[in-house]
């Protein structure tokens, strides 16, 4: 059977050019960059090699990289090395829609006497910014805001809120796992002061990340250990990866682009053809501000579990938002907080395509789609309700 | 993470559809939770007995492999409406050799779904005695 793998924004396939530049630092170049001899001097070059290439993609300065194990080490990072250097700020604002890296620290504050404002959303995703800049005080020690949604793929008006946030002078992490590699990051024209990445989501390995500080940010480090990553961020450098998450930020900022025309334009083409054939769809999210990879739409009357395991059994892999696939008795928070109704949101589907997907792949899916959703709403007790209600009007 | 017989009831649910003229219809779930299961009799009033049993239901895999499950430990058996109302929920999940812990609770309505249709026949047939 073949593998249609439409599930990117939870994980992406490493490159073959990264899998090939980490290969060497697994065998023969196993020294560690702080040894003072010449085997170990020659992966801290390798290494820098590495900050420079990710200082490029984003547009920072190598000396403002610090690799971590994972975007959620980046924004636990940021959040708590944040707060710890503004001991007598006891204020946190971010969003409704975060991930969990970001928005399961709230209730943790909350429990340590911090007082948490989460902005809500739109219908179409988009956040309050009236509510937001309201919520700015002098005890706020730190915004943060994710760049795209990754269920959703809503893109926040980033630098906007920027600027609200840096006029009252408050520090501003933005989570931006989802956006990196899909639409342009320039630190030298930005209000962000720390920005977290993660090498999975952009053909890196799983277990890498980055959080960048911009110079003159105070950070007092999570990890506490030896000097590496100039003491913010203690531990033996994950050497391989971070020589693998180079290589991908040099990728992904060639194919920047292709990101923006050619995977958009199947993204799409799937919509498109989705909405065409099947009637009661809706598209998740405002759909002209949104990352070019991302598709979440809802099928009503029918649940999300039920759509993916038949896709599965298809080889069709994508995922959902419905309350059994998040392992919670309740469906998406993310859509909840745009006031998607239960069934839309139990019924919901997320696509996310990347630079290896095909037309013939979408073509696949279009044609297996329809006849799935049709099986499962000839199963469900609403849609003969819905069928009904429709002739007597 | 599904046992084979779950799969096996999910691919090909067993007696979906609804009885026209049902003698009892049950319901169980709610939207919220993302579950729900409508289950319709057809009685044999003469002997109490369940003649005919189909569902509909919204919901995950195994809220729709319970369900088809349920049909089928009933259909055929010629089960009076008392020993219909010992099956319960446990009972359908061991029918199926398990389900995932987290699914037990959410998912695993349709005994509930079928008492409630029995209940349903037998309070209507209360209404036509009196």
């Amino acid at each position: 059977m073949k593998t249609v793998y439409v599930d990117n924004n939870a994980t992406t396939k490493v490159a073959p050019e990264v899998l090939e530049a980490m290969l060497p630092y697994f065998t023969e170049l196993y020294g560690n960059p702080s040894s003072m001899h010449f085997f170990g001097g020659q992966v801290q070059k390798k290494v820098n090699e590495a900050r420079e290439q990710v200082a490029d993609f984003l547009g920072a300065d190598p000396s403002e990289i610090v690799f971590t194990s994972c975007g959620t080490e980046s924004d636990n990072a940021a959040i708590f090395g944040t707060l710890d250097s503004y001991p007598e700020k006891r204020h946190f604002v971010t969003s409704r829609v975060e991930h969990p890296a970001v928005l399961n620290v709230c209730p943790y504050l909350e429990r340590k006497g911090y007082r948490v404002t989460q902005v809500s959303v739109d219908r179409e995703g988009h956040l309050d910014l009236d509510e937001l800049k309201e919520s700015l005080r002098d005890e706020t020690a730190l915004v943060s805001i994710m760049y795209a949604n990754n269920e959703t793929g809503v893109i926040f008006p980033i630098e906007e809120i920027g600027e609200m946030v840096k006029s009252k002078g408050i520090p501003f992490h933005v989570d931006a796992v989802q956006a990196a590699g899909k639409i342009p990051l320039n630190m030298k024209k930005s209000t962000i002061d720390m920005l977290s990445i993660s090498g999975h989501k952009l053909h890196a390995p799983k277990g890498i990340g980055v959080l960048y500080i911009r110079k003159g940010t105070k950070f007092s480090p999570y990890i506490i250990g030896g000097h590496q990553e100039r003491g913010r961020r203690g531990g033996t450098e994950n050497v391989p990866y971070i020589i693998g998450l180079g290589k991908a930020c040099e990728l992904a900022k060639k194919n920047l682009e292709e990101e923006n025309t050619r995977v958009r334009a199947l993204r799409d083409y799937l919509e498109a053809k989705i909405l065409e054939k099947i009637p009661n769809t809706l598209v998740n999210g405002d759909r002209y501000n949104r990352l070019p990879n991302t598709l979440s739409v809802s099928f009503e009357y029918v649940e999300g579990e039920s759509i993916l395991l038949l896709l599965s059994d298809l080889g069709i892999c994508a995922s959902s938002g419905s309350a059994c696939t998040s392992g919670s008795l309740e469906p998406s928070h993310v859509l909840r907080a745009m006031g998607v109704p239960f069934t839309a949101a139990h019924g919901s589907i997320r696509f996310s395509l990347s630079i290896y997907n095909t037309k013939e792949e979408m073509d696949y899916i279009i044609e297996h789609l329809p006849p799935i959703i049709q099986k499962l709403r000839d199963i469900s007790p609403f849609w003969k309700d819905y069928l009904k209600s429709k002739i007597k009007d | 993470m599904y046992s084979e017989k779950v799969m096996d009831h999910f691919y090909h649910p067993r007696n979906v559809g609804e009885i026209e003229d049902a003698d009892g219809v049950g319901v169980a779930g709610n939207p919220v939770c993302g579950d729900v299961m409508k289950i319709t009799i057809k009685v044999d009033r003469e002997s109490e007995t369940i003649k005919d049993i189909k569902f509909k239901t919204f919901g995950c895999g195994a809220a729709i492999a319970t369900s088809s499950m349920v049909t089928e430990m009933v259909k055929g058996k010629d089960l009076t409406l008392e020993e219909a109302m010992k099956i319960t929920n446990k009972m359908v999940a061991e029918a199926l050799d398990g389900l995932p812990p987290i699914k037990m609770h959410c998912s695993n309505l349709a005994a509930d779904a079928l008492h409630a249709a029995i209940e349903d026949y037998l309070k209507k047939k209360r209404g036509q005695e009196t």
